[in-house]
């Protein structure tokens, strides 16, 4: 297994939002991915946006200015 | 053969449909739930197909999109969802039953329907319309278009009646979407319920609802949502809140490129010329003595359906010999809008319907006319 880093990640409360978040990301070259959504985060099931911490606060406003929704906001080790 | 039946399902289907479908179903996993590269890109493809949809009826955003199996489906979880006892609603004698038997089921649970009749051409009246409000009135449900005339419902009308009583509307865009312009924003509608293979051009088994921003509708079904499994509860954000199970993403792919194909044509292109046909079609028979038209046919703002009995013969037997001796399909009987047919009493005999397509050629209707000539004179 990989060594685990700071991430941020980002749930969403439907699939739907989590795609409009890849989508603009891509767009705007944001960086991240979808992953599945960490257990550590929530025991459900879903979809989740990774990116690495550092970029949580750039990815914050890229959201707010996007209106792009988002569940939680996390920073775990993954 | 020649097809004229496209408003029970579009036969003929763009360029890129058919493939999308089997590209799909040979790539694409179950789209929200994985983050694989399959299922992603079914979720991908997915989401772009609701952005269309969106664009394509006036909505913000995608989650505004619920898909469904066909109109019927989506009809039933708009009227079952928000209607309840004790409510009245408004529809009209125009509907097809995927309208009326969710209301007549709801009125044995205690909601109260006023259904507007039609005239001799198959018209409501708006004034009547206005005059059937209540204080209770929960919601207007009707069609945009008329499966059995034609007919075409002012439905920004309609809408502003809506808000001014403070009233839902529900639109069934079942023979509208894909050649009429309807803008949820400009036109006041709460929710168009569509399908996905008549006007629309995709595969048979899609459908939807878009659904304005804020207003709640009861799901229909519960299940899986890929989100939030351990929650006792249907998920209450739109679209999961409405889309229990798995979609059909490879029927989803087809309507992505049916809907490709609409932007790139562009509707009011294929209306004009779909009433271009229709027209030219009812001027070449509108003379026969022994023929009788039902609907607003003379109205130029009029779906490409034209439906008509040859004398008092059975529109079975009619479309049965335009079949078997011309191989031209037609549909007869009641069109499951029963209403429509009270109001031109043609309980028994039902009526003919042609519908045609912006695929098709002049010389197609020009064979059908002559097939239909011959029936007369022979």
């Amino acid at each position: 297994m990989r060594k685990k880093e700071l991430s941020c990640i980002f749930s969403f409360e439907t699939t739907t939002q989590a795609m409009a978040m890849e989508n603009a990301c891509k767009k705007k070259q944001i960086p991240g991915r979808i992953i599945p959504l960490p257990k550590e985060i929530s025991a459900g099931c879903g979809l989740a946006w990774w990116a690495p911490a550092k970029e949580k606060e750039r990815i914050l406003a890229f959201m707010a200015s996007e209106q792009l929704v988002y569940e939680q906001c996390d920073e775990i080790l993954f | 053969m020649l097809y004229f039946d496209y408003a029970a399902t579009s036969l003929r289907k763009p360029d890129g449909v058919a493939k999308a479908v089997a590209d799909a179903i040979l790539s694409m996993g179950n789209g929200a739930r994985g983050t694989h590269a399959a299922s992603l890109a079914s979720s991908r493809m997915i989401y772009e197909t609701r952005e269309m949809l969106a664009r394509l009826f006036g909505a913000k955003e995608a989650c505004q999109i619920a898909f469904t199996m066909n109109s019927t489906m989506a009809l039933n979880i708009a009227i079952k969802g928000m209607i309840q006892p004790g409510d009245h609603v408004i529809t009209t004698a125009m509907e097809h039953n995927s309208v009326l038997r969710p209301l007549y089921e709801l009125e044995k649970q205690g909601a109260v329907l006023t259904i507007l009749p039609c005239d001799a051409l198959g018209r409501i009246s708006y004034k009547e319309m206005e005059e059937s409000f209540r204080e209770n009135t929960k919601a207007v449900v009707c069609t945009h278009v008329s499966n059995v005339t034609g007919n075409v419902n002012d439905i920004r009308r309609i809408g502003q009646m809506c808000r001014e009583h403070q009233a839902y509307f529900i639109l069934d865009a079942s023979q509208s979407a894909g050649t009429f312009p309807i803008h949820m924003q400009e036109d006041q509608v709460d929710v168009i319920c569509f399908t996905g293979h008549k006007g629309l051009l995709g595969p048979q088994g899609t459908g939807g609802l878009c659904v304005k921003k804020g207003v709640a509708i009861r799901p229909l079904l519960s299940g899986g949502s890929g989100i939030h499994s351990f929650s006792k509860e249907q998920p209450e954000q739109m679209p999961t809140r409405l889309e229990a199970g798995t979609l059909n993403a490879h029927g989803i792919a087809g309507l992505h490129a049916s809907l490709q194909y609409l932007q790139e044509y562009g509707i009011d292109r294929i209306r004009e010329e779909e009433q271009k046909l229709a027209s030219y079609f009812y001027e070449q028979l509108r003379k026969e003595e022994s023929i009788t038209f039902y609907g607003d046919l003379d109205n130029p703002v009029h779906g490409a359906i034209v439906t008509f009995n040859i004398g008092d013969y059975d529109s079975a037997q009619v479309s049965d010999e335009l079949a078997q001796r011309f191989s031209i399909c037609t549909r007869p009987g009641a069109h499951c809008a029963p209403l429509m047919h009270e109001t031109f009493g043609t309980e028994r005999q039902g009526a003919v319907r042609f519908s045609f397509s912006h695929f098709h050629t002049m010389e197609e209707v020009r064979t059908a006319v002559e097939a239909i000539h011959t029936l007369i004179h022979e």
